[in-house]
């Protein structure tokens, strides 16, 4: 194969899975009229903006050769902390920006944690998950928390008359993926994580600030996260300390269907965002059809897994 | 017992388009060690990969003592006799001595680990290699890398094979260590193993082999009796040209002191050293493998912090080096683990050409890929770095070329220190020959290099300086024209 036409296999993998669900989705009785409108994109579109957005985080991470397990509960903290000041009567840009601040200060204590101590991130990240998830409850009172309205209520909706708007939040997604690409492609730091991903004593031996840049990559996806938790709050317009279990592993799939190997030194944000998208239609459309929860489960069980087995085949048995 | 122990005729072998093998024969009598020689690519791994049953060859025939050779698979080859060592260690680190020389064939009774049997079983393998007294119930991962090689061989021994493939086993072997596994090998040729023995060092061939097989581009280029048969007469074989000295002698001027190292310590490998390189000089670092001699260039690059001592370069002085301020003063290290530390294998060879200096193909921590290519593609001609183009991942390319590109990174940066950790290990001939002009272009060009190496002819050839080190000291340094092998190896041994 030439190198031209493996770089297209290799990028467009994600993208013809894509195309694929929704093909799959479009051609039954049962969703033929409605699944292809505009309307239902714009739906899933929003829906999938809460793990768009932690994929990107996630992406930065899993490329410098970590994981972070704690997201969910950062999530739920966020969106708990941003509920709450709310009710004390904060703006909606003040808020934004605090849960933004909040999640990067949590991802600055992770990276500081595994790249000071030395600890595996998995570790560090399962500590947080608990810390996190506890604050959250602790801070709710272990209750929902309320506030009068906000405009931050009107970021995620798809109910708007005008109809045709894409939601804020879906914008939001969309810029943050351009720019994460670029910065992740085109800067300094970006290849500086693929270095260390890749190998760390090589990337040390060439001088990348191997401990530094670790710390760094862990605060800014902390960001995107704390972003996340703040479309998680927009989208239920309370605080739950108890949402979002589990939404790390969603995110690590959609970062992982994306062509990411969990080795590090390996993974696009373009992959990423199409793996967001395709667990998006294949929530979407199982609900069209009627299919119940567990189903959905299992079928996106199937899809990690037939992902990253399709991504070694194509990279001729590497892992 | 007549004819050979084993024939190969006309095997030929292709990948798509690409002719890996063509009508190559090879004859192995029992009890010989047969030298597979060529330079990298010419084929070699191919046909040891074919003969101990990992790939099945597209023609051709192959016969065991007289009877159609033609295995399924390794484990099949390894029953029928033919049994593979190679190059990288393939122990299980976790595991005990016992349990990885038996994997895959444990002595058990219903399942159960049948441990008296196993010992002796363990025991017995080693103990025809002459190791009696090895701690069987230790994890492997405390043992040297010679150590873990006498394992490996000890596995291979248990199904009493016929013949024994080493594919460069002294490549990451000091020369004592070397020795050693030269005794192995007469006690097996001893005791009717033939043994096909594939190695980048010419010289061992003369000390242990009976004959040769030269392949070249696929090909049968020659096969004759060692006897007789010179190093030189070898590589012009390979490499179809005359090699006329593989070392460059270019007239260089030494000049003033570049990097003076005093007191540097670290425990527990390295005790107080100090030396002194010049401008223009290639100062060389013998010494046995744990002697001190990666310690010591690693602690004067900051990759080890030292326990006491301190690095002037170019007369500044720094007592706390980092990797990235040694870059900044002008100083370069090539690792002498290239896959582990030296490269980020799945990244582009642009990358690993430029990454101390990425900020420098932009501005505010951009990158101008354009600037960033153009840098890459120049040294990919210059060094003639064989890759497809400079976005291929530096994992795709063979070792010489992977080694090319490791050291481009100190001629993109540029550093004017360069300290060159075994910079040609595992790598053919040819590439070889391209390094040390390369290192010998650079000190006439007025930079300054150590180079460490276990390979004495490399230091002899290429220094004018050369060192030794035993034990963590610097037991003698004196100008090249003192220094002879022998010399050289007793101060190394420790026997001044």
């Amino acid at each position: 194969m030439t190198p031209l036409l493996r770089a297209i296999v290799k990028k467009g993998g994600p993208f013809i899975g894509l195309i694929l669900v929704i093909a799959i989705f479009s051609a039954p009785s049962e969703t033929r009229g409605y699944f292809l409108t505009y309307h239902n994109f714009k739906i899933i579109l929003t829906q999938s903006v809460i793990v768009t957005i932690g994929s990107l985080g996630m992406t930065l991470i899993i490329v410098s050769g970590a994981i972070d397990l704690s997201v969910g509960s950062v999530v739920a903290l966020t969106g708990v902390s941003s509920a709450l000041l709310l009710q004390h009567g904060w703006g909606a840009a003040a808020t934004t920006l605090a849960a933004v601040a909040l999640g990067g200060l949590i991802g600055l204590v992770n990276g500081t944690a595994v790249a000071g101590l030395r600890m595996p991130s998995f570790i560090i990240t399962l500590g947080m998950l608990g810390i996190a998830r506890g604050t959250a409850k602790w801070l709710a009172d272990n209750q929902t928390v309320s506030y009068d309205t906000s405009p931050i209520n009107q970021w995620m909706t798809t109910a708007n008359p005008s109809g045709r708007a894409l939601p804020a939040g879906v914008w939001v997604a969309i810029v943050l993926a351009l720019a994460t690409s670029l910065f992740l492609k085109k800067t300094v730091f970006g290849r500086h994580t693929f270095a260390l991903g890749s190998n760390e004593a090589a990337a040390r031996l060439c001088g990348v600030p191997t401990v530094r840049l670790q710390i760094m990559v862990f605060a800014l996806a902390g960001c995107f996260f704390g972003l996340s938790g703040l479309f998680q709050l927009s989208r239920l317009r309370l605080g739950d300390p108890t949402v979002a279990v589990g939404l790390e592993l969603d995110i690590i799939a959609a970062v992982i269907i994306g062509g990411a190997s969990l080795s590090g030194g390996a993974g696009t944000v373009l992959g990423s965002v199409i793996g967001a998208l395709i667990m998006a239609v294949l929530r979407n459309g199982s609900q069209q059809m009627g299919w119940p929860n567990y189903f959905q489960e299992i079928i996106i069980g199937v899809v990690i897994i037939a992902a990253v087995f399709l991504d070694r085949f194509r990279r001729g048995g590497k892992a | 017992m007549s004819g050979p122990r084993l024939r190969l005729g006309g095997i030929s072998k292709a990948f798509g388009a690409t002719r890996a093998l063509l009508s190559v024969s090879l004859q192995v009598n029992a009890g010989e060690v047969h030298a597979l020689v060529g330079e990298n690519g010419a084929g070699k791994s191919t046909l040891l990969k074919i003969l101990s049953g990992a790939q099945e060859p597209d023609q051709g025939v192959m016969e065991l003592d007289g009877e159609a050779y033609r295995p399924s698979g390794p484990s099949d080859a390894r029953e029928r006799g033919v049994a593979m060592i190679y190059q990288e260690v393939t122990l299980a680190p976790h595991l005990s001595v016992r349990e990885n020389i038996l994997l895959g064939s444990e002595s058990s009774r219903l399942g159960w680990i049948d441990a008296k049997r196993s010992r002796e079983r363990a025991q017995g393998a080693l103990a025809v290699l002459g190791y009696d007294h090895f701690p069987l119930e230790r994890a492997t991962s405390s043992f040297t890398i010679a150590e873990q090689q006498v394992i490996e061989i000890a596995r291979a021994l248990l199904l009493k094979p016929r013949v024994l493939i080493m594919d460069e086993p002294t490549s990451s072997l000091t020369k004592a260590d070397t020795e050693k596994l030269f005794e192995v090998i007469a006690r097996l040729k001893g005791q009717g193993v033939s043994i096909i023995y594939v190695s980048h060092f010419l010289e061992e061939f003369g000390r242990i082999c009976d004959r040769y097989t030269v392949l070249k581009d696929g090909e049968n280029v020659g096969t004759g009796t060692m006897q007789g048969a010179t190093e030189d007469h070898l590589v012009s074989l390979m490499t179809g040209r005359q090699v006329e000295d593989l070392y460059p002698r270019v007239e260089r001027r030494i000049g003033e002191p570049v990097l003076e190292a005093s007191g540097l310590e670290r425990a527990p490998r390295l005790g107080r050293t100090s030396f002194t390189l010049r401008n223009g000089e290639i100062f060389g670092l013998a010494g046995l493998i744990g002697a001190g001699r990666t310690d010591l260039v690693r602690a004067v690059f900051g990759l080890d912090r030292a326990d006491s001592g301190e690095v002037a370069v170019f007369g500044r002085r720094e007592d706390r080096p980092t990797p990235r301020k040694s870059w900044g003063q002008g100083l370069g290290f090539l690792s002498e683990n290239r896959k582990e530390e030296g490269l980020m294998l799945n990244l582009s060879v642009r990358d690993n050409m430029t990454l101390t200096k990425l900020g420098s193909y932009g501005r505010m921590g951009w990158i101008d890929h354009g600037r960033q290519t153009a840098a890459a593609r120049r040294w990919t001609q210059e060094l003639a770095v064989k890759c497809a183009n400079p976005g291929q991942p530096v994992g795709e390319l063979s070792g010489g070329n992977q080694q090319k590109v490791a050291l481009a990174r100190l001629l993109e940066h540029p550093a004017r220190i360069l300290l060159l950790d075994e910079p040609t290990r595992g790598i053919d001939v040819g590439s070889k020959a391209q390094i040390y002009e390369i290192i010998g272009r650079l000190a006439a060009a007025g930079k300054s290099v150590v180079l460490v190496s276990s390979y004495l002819p490399e230091l002899l050839g290429l220094c004018d300086t050369i060192g030794v080190m035993h034990r963590g000291e610097l037991v003698a340094v004196r100008p090249r024209g003192e220094w002879s092998e022998p010399e050289l190896l007793r101060f190394a041994v420790g026997k001044d």
